[in-house]
């Protein structure tokens, strides 16, 4: 089946609900209203490519604590994301036990993953090779940073998903930096993509601030892993435009021309330019679109502000299967 | 009734297993053809094919990171670890990812994984074919710590912890593989709970508590001094986490006295455990301090048979430590 032809408006309204709401978790974070936020800006457009690519509903994912694109493209709320941020009651990842953006929607096939880095990839693979034996044609997306490909767990988890020809699509967003690291004390390859040739499987690099391209990469990607032939490596060149979370200043190991020249190539303005000059997108909509994202942040925000926090006896609970609460 | 080795056991579990429920498969190094390099799995590839019985790359973490992500999906992973001694590569995914999923995500995802590794020492295995390391993961909530110590126990717990929803540690006495035999009853569907302990001789003198190789060896302890006059009271753990209280606690009311036996060395072993326990909830019970028997504060067990034999717990050495708290 060839892939459909990108839904631009809503890769573009998607990546519009994320930097927007991304952006009013930094305001919460400075009112002293949240503790803590760890941001996707700048990763948007890979973000949102790769989900519509995939079938919602059908596919596994495994991602990181930048997707928050992936994740509203995936049908979290943003009053399950702004629960979250303040750890309140209900908020469907982890019951407000996680940090913020410690993704989960069990309604969505996303498994919750963890802080420590790269533990996501063989989770990956196993539920690839879950797939492999039960029969079917899902495959699984799971995303990471750069740096992160230097842990062992990832080598093994490609390694594993390639020798058994498993259906994961290894998405690495390179955004350059692992907290302060660049990536040239990452790893001696110019690009994450070229790790791929020494583990036996495709390698693809795609420009991450490109919705459409990151389309075309995780549905190709895809389309190879429901043949039966196996993952992909896909390398999203991402731009990481904040410090690397609330608890960073990125002035210390950043020059600010790079981050300027970062600014002039912000993905979700270059989409908004490509949109309207293809008349795909106008501005009275643009202005509408602007609008009801806001409005849904705005109510989002009061609500989650009005919410209660969980009682701290939940604290104990569910430590083993026997303890969940049903209902 | 027939009577079979400790191995023949956890074969015959996972064999039943793998006929009763689909979803079940084993992951592991060797495990395929070969049947494991203790030959848990023997004549099991043949029978259930390379899809249930998968010979996995040599990395550890995987082994055991791909079972959580199978897991998640549903299936029931049996990953076995070849020896017990090469699961710290694995030990980032059974502690930040397999014993806290339940808790990290509200109970939506769930971790019903087996983890099978061979341990103990008393083989000539030297530093990294002889670990106990049972009291890592014992202090990991989340985790069922689970270690048989005869092929009728071998069998019937590793069947519950297949049926478990939990992630289950399987710790298997490779020393007792082949030497310990047992009465197990043929036909039927033996599952032997994970929680409870075992009385395994009952006795007023003293009570030792022992899992495991050790297990074994208490029992040929208790029949020496039995001889001599001392009636010692024999739990066998065989579950560790959760800990069954209620059976270590009820023994030590009727006995006053314990001696906990564990390979593992003694500093932050499962006997301290115990010991905090039974000074919590059982001081007034107790006529005499609560004694360890357990392996040396080395690295871990040495080559050589002289230093070996002075590593390792034995009947010998259990006797002594039992005449000595009779006496106190
Ligand atoms: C195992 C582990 N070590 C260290 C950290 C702390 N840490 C969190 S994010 C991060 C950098 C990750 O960089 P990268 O993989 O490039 O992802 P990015 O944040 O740039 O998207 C570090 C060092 C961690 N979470 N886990
Ligand atoms: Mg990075």
């Amino acid at each position: 089946m060839p892939l459909p032809p990108p839904p631009l408006l809503d890769l573009y309204r998607l990546m519009l609900l994320a930097r927007r709401l991304d952006e009013r978790a930094w305001v919460l974070h400075r009112q002293g209203k949240i503790a803590f936020h760890i941001s996707g800006i700048g990763q948007e457009a890979a973000q949102v490519g790769a989900a519509f690519a995939l079938q919602r509903g059908k596919d596994w994912f495994a991602p990181y604590y930048r997707d928050l694109a992936l994740m509203l493209a995936l049908g979290l709320t943003p009053l399950e994301f702004v629960l979250g941020l303040m750890g309140k009651q209900g908020e469907p990842s982890s019951g407000a036990r996680q940090m913020p953006s410690h993704w989960s929607l069990r309604r969505a096939n996303v498994v919750s993953h963890s802080s420590p880095v790269a533990t996501q990839a063989p989770h990956a693979a196993g539920l690839g090779l879950a797939i492999r034996l039960r029969g079917g044609d899902a495959v699984v997306l799971t995303t990471i940073g750069e740096g992160s490909t230097s842990q062992g767990e990832w080598y093994e988890a490609v390694n594993w998903a390639a020798t058994h020809k498993l259906p994961v699509i290894f998405l690495v967003e390179n955004n350059v930096y692992a907290i302060s690291v660049r990536q040239n004390q990452q790893m001696a390859v110019e690009h994450v993509a070229e790790k791929a040739a020494g583990l036996g499987l495709p390698g693809v690099i795609v420009d991450g601030l490109d919705a459409v391209a990151s389309y075309r990469a995780v549905g190709e990607a895809a389309e190879r892993a429901r043949r039966g032939e196996g993952p992909t490596v896909i390398e999203a060149k991402v731009a990481r435009m904040t410090p690397h979370s609330s608890d960073d200043d990125d002035r210390s190991y950043r020059p600010r021309d790079e981050v300027e020249a970062m600014k002039a190539r912000d993905p979700l303005a270059l989409f908004r330019q490509r949109l309207l000059a293809e008349k795909v997108l106008s501005e009275a909509q643009d202005a509408g679109l602007q609008e009801e994202v806001k409005g849904v942040i705005e109510a989002a925000v009061a609500e989650a502000e009005a919410a209660p926090y969980p009682p701290a006896e939940d604290a104990a609970y569910p430590v083993y299967v026997e303890d969940v609460r049903r209902g | 009734m027939g009577e079979i080795t400790l191995i023949e056991g956890l074969r015959q579990a996972m064999d039943e297993e793998l006929a009763r429920d689909d979803r079940v498969f084993i992951v592991g190094e060797d495990v395929g053809p070969r049947g494991g390099v203790f030959r848990a799995t023997l004549g099991l590839f043949d029978k259930y094919g390379p899809q249930r019985v998968i010979d996995s790359p040599l990395a550890e973490l995987s082994i055991v990171g791909v079972g959580i992500g199978a897991a998640l999906y549903g299936l029931r992973p049996i990953c076995e670890i070849q020896f017990a001694d090469f699961i710290h590569p694995a030990f980032n995914q059974i502690v930040s990812e397999a014993a806290k999923m339940c808790y990290r995500s509200n109970g939506e995802w769930t971790v019903p994984l087996v983890i099978r590794a061979p341990y103990g020492g008393g083989i000539g295995g030297g530093l990294y074919h002889s670990q106990s390391l049972e009291a890592f993961f014992t202090h990991v909530p989340g985790l069922k710590v689970v270690i048989p110590s005869n092929p009728h126990d071998a069998k019937g717990l590793l069947k519950a912890a297949v049926r478990d929803p939990n992630p289950v540690i399987f710790l298997e006495p490779k020393k007792g593989y082949r030497l310990i035999r047992g009465e197990v009853p043929e036909g039927g569907d033996l599952l032997v709970p994970i929680g409870p302990a075992q009385l395994s001789r009952p006795g007023a003198d003293l009570s030792v508590f022992a899992y495991g190789m050790m297990h074994h060896y208490v029992l040929q302890a208790a029949e020496i001094v039995a001889a001599e006059g001392i009636q010692a009271e024999v739990i066998d753990l065989r579950t560790l986490l959760p800990i069954d209280k209620a059976a270590i606690l009820s023994s030590v009311r009727k006995t006053g006295k314990a001696l906990i036996v564990h390979e593992d060395n003694r500093t932050g072993g499962y006997g301290a455990e115990i010991a905090a326990l039974l000074s919590d909830e059982a001081f007034t019970d107790l006529d005499a301090p609560v004694r360890r028997l357990a392996g040396p504060d080395v690295p871990a067990v040495p080559f050589s048979h002289p230093m070996q034999d002075w590593f390792m717990p034995n009947t010998e050495k259990i006797a002594a430590a039992i005449r000595e708290l009779a006496a106190y």
